[in-house]
């Protein structure tokens, strides 16, 4: 036990050490104080276990729900309450509720996935080329993030699932389109903020080429609040989706998506509640767990706190 | 080896042209360290960053080695002459370990042997080993000085251009850093230009230096001269006598 406990120590000291001896120590120790930081902070803490159970329900969809499979049809106990059986009860077409619940968490984390790598690069890059060669090339950029802001998220995206046709990519490309406006906006004031400073005028001066001062030396001070600002959107693009889902542009039947099981369960809301209620409690913690650590993550990452 | 003729520097603001620096006109031979002093505002580090290539100059005003030079420079002219700032707080990329900061020239510039050029250089500026994978914030004011003269000088410049290099320290680490900068200006044969608005440490440092007084060079002296008070401008003289301090029957 207690070399058990000196070997925990040293990984300790070597990850808090003041001086480090290699870049991948200086680099580790960095992400070693971060995770500290998060993990001390209660309501980023409480956000990273809900979406870390997020994760760990997709991954082990299988083993969780037994092998119910999320599309199964049993007609005969369709709209059955919560049972021993059914621990969410089943849906109109006899759908085991827990199983598509299950299953469901894949979709959402598809969706919030693959919204995250397409706005983030996208607001980063057009954001970060307007801020920092400004003159005609901000205008323009600007003014075409300022039309894609004027549109309202969901009815633009309602156009582009009925233009492209109803799917979860589609939604996907049609909440990426609404949504990376204010990254772009965020990351062209950052770097406003940023490209008169010193250290950039340094790197200027040794002769590096714009695209390297852009992604080596302004990118990685745009992104820590850019992760932020992702992370809080999440509940709103998991919501989006959702409506979409609901509209029936979203995923189609028989896929399992909250928004749509929210939809399915509408016409017996009042005699079999849980059809409906379930996934929207679903929709509602995984939300208030991306909430959550978006503010953790603001509390701890904030340039101006520290 | 810097030949500055009639160089002047105009900002624009909203129609509004502010001539931040007027027809200035000086020389600096190879191995001279320059002085230009005056008060804030008096527009020395604007001259100086004109020089450096980071504000453009009047055209046809700034000639290094005899060729003319503007905003929009070579790797080859960057790595002639390099820079050193009056904030070391603010010259050092927050996010990037001293280690980083020292490599990015030498990348940019495709030198081999990365690593043994940066031990050299922390080894030049008096910095150990142990500062090397730091962050600036682990480091103190002076240190982080000493790091931005590493990097100014890893690229083996000819010419060190240095924006009040201590006014940021405080005093007992601004003697150490002027040392430093004196000892490698020998080793390396640089050429310089120094910015400051304290007379002390121009006189400590220079051989010539300029005045400035709102824009313009006001005059150019000598240091034996700057030390005997033999000003030909009543603006120097009146410089001189406030940095030997008032006396109250004056």
């Amino acid at each position: 036990m207690s070399s058990a406990q000196s070997s925990t120590m040293t990984w300790h000291d070597w990850l808090a050490s003041e001086t480090p001896t290699s870049r991948v120590q200086a680099l580790s120790s960095r992400v070693y104080q971060s995770i500290g930081a998060v993990t001390a902070n209660p309501a980023a803490f409480t956000g990273l276990i809900i979406i870390s159970i997020l994760i760990l329900i997709a991954m082990f969809a299988g083993v969780i729900t037994h092998g119910v499979s999320p599309y199964a049809q049993i007609l005969a106990e369709r709209l059955a309450a919560p049972s021993t059986t059914h621990w969410f009860g089943t849906d109109e077409l006899g759908r085991d509720i827990f199983a598509r619940i299950v299953y469901g968490a894949r979709v959402t984390l598809t969706i919030v996935l693959l919204v995250s790598i397409l706005v983030a690069p996208i607001g980063l890059a057009v954001g970060t080329l307007a801020g920092y060669l400004g003159g005609w090339v901000d205008i323009v950029l600007m003014r075409v993030t300022d039309v894609f802001l004027a549109f309202p998220r969901l009815v633009l995206a309602l156009a582009f699932a009925a233009a492209l046709g109803p799917g979860i990519e589609n939604a996907v490309i049609a909440i990426s389109l609404t949504a990376w406006p204010p990254y772009a906006r965020m990351a062209r004031a950052e770097t406003i903020a940023i490209k008169n400073s010193d250290f950039i005028s340094a790197v200027v001066l040794q002769g590096a080429s714009t695209a390297r001062i852009l992604f080596r030396h302004i990118v990685p001070l745009c992104i820590s609040s850019l992760i932020i600002r992702l992370t809080l959107d999440m509940a709103g693009i998991i919501l989006t989706a959702a409506g979409l889902g609901f509209l029936g542009l979203g995923a189609q039947p028989p896929a399992a998506e909250w928004g749509a099981m929210v939809a399915s369960g509408r016409n017996v809301i009042l005699d079999q509640w849980w059809v409906a209620t379930i996934p929207g409690f679903a929709i509602f913690i995984v939300s208030l767990g991306f909430n959550f650590l978006g503010d953790g993550l603001r509390d701890v990452f904030d340039p101006k706190k520290s | 080896m810097i030949e500055v003729r009639g160089l002047s520097v105009t900002f624009k603001n909203k129609g509004r042209a502010v001539k931040a620096v007027q027809n200035a006109s000086f020389h600096v031979a190879e191995g001279e360290i320059f002085g230009i002093v005056g008060e804030s505002g008096s527009g020395k580090s604007t001259l100086l960053k004109a020089i450096a290539g980071l504000i453009e100059p009047s055209p046809r005003s700034l000639l290094i080695e005899g060729q003319e030079m503007g905003v929009k420079r070579s790797k080859a002219d960057r790595k002639l002459m390099q820079f050193v700032f009056q904030d070391p707080y603010g010259s050092l990329h927050p996010r990037q370990t001293v280690d980083d900061i020292l490599r990015e020239p030498l990348i940019i510039h495709g030198i081999v042997d990365i690593d043994t050029e940066v031990s050299k250089a922390l080894a030049d500026v008096g910095l150990q080993p142990l500062h090397r994978y730091r962050y600036p914030h682990q480091l103190s004011g002076g240190q982080r000085q000493r790091v931005a003269i590493a990097r100014a000088l890893i690229l083996k410049p000819r010419i060190l251009l240095l924006d009040e290099p201590t006014s940021a320290l405080d005093v007992s680490i601004q003697a150490e850093i002027l040392n430093l900068i004196s000892n490698l200006r020998l080793t390396y044969q640089l050429t310089s230009i120094l910015v400051s608005h304290d007379l002390a440490v121009v006189a400590h440092l220079c051989s010539r230096i300029a005045v400035m007084r709102l824009g313009e060079i006001v005059e150019i002296l000598n240091v034996e001269d700057l030390r005997n008070h033999k000003a030909t401008q009543h603006y120097t003289s009146e410089l001189l006598a406030a940095s030997v301090g008032y006396s109250r029957t004056a």
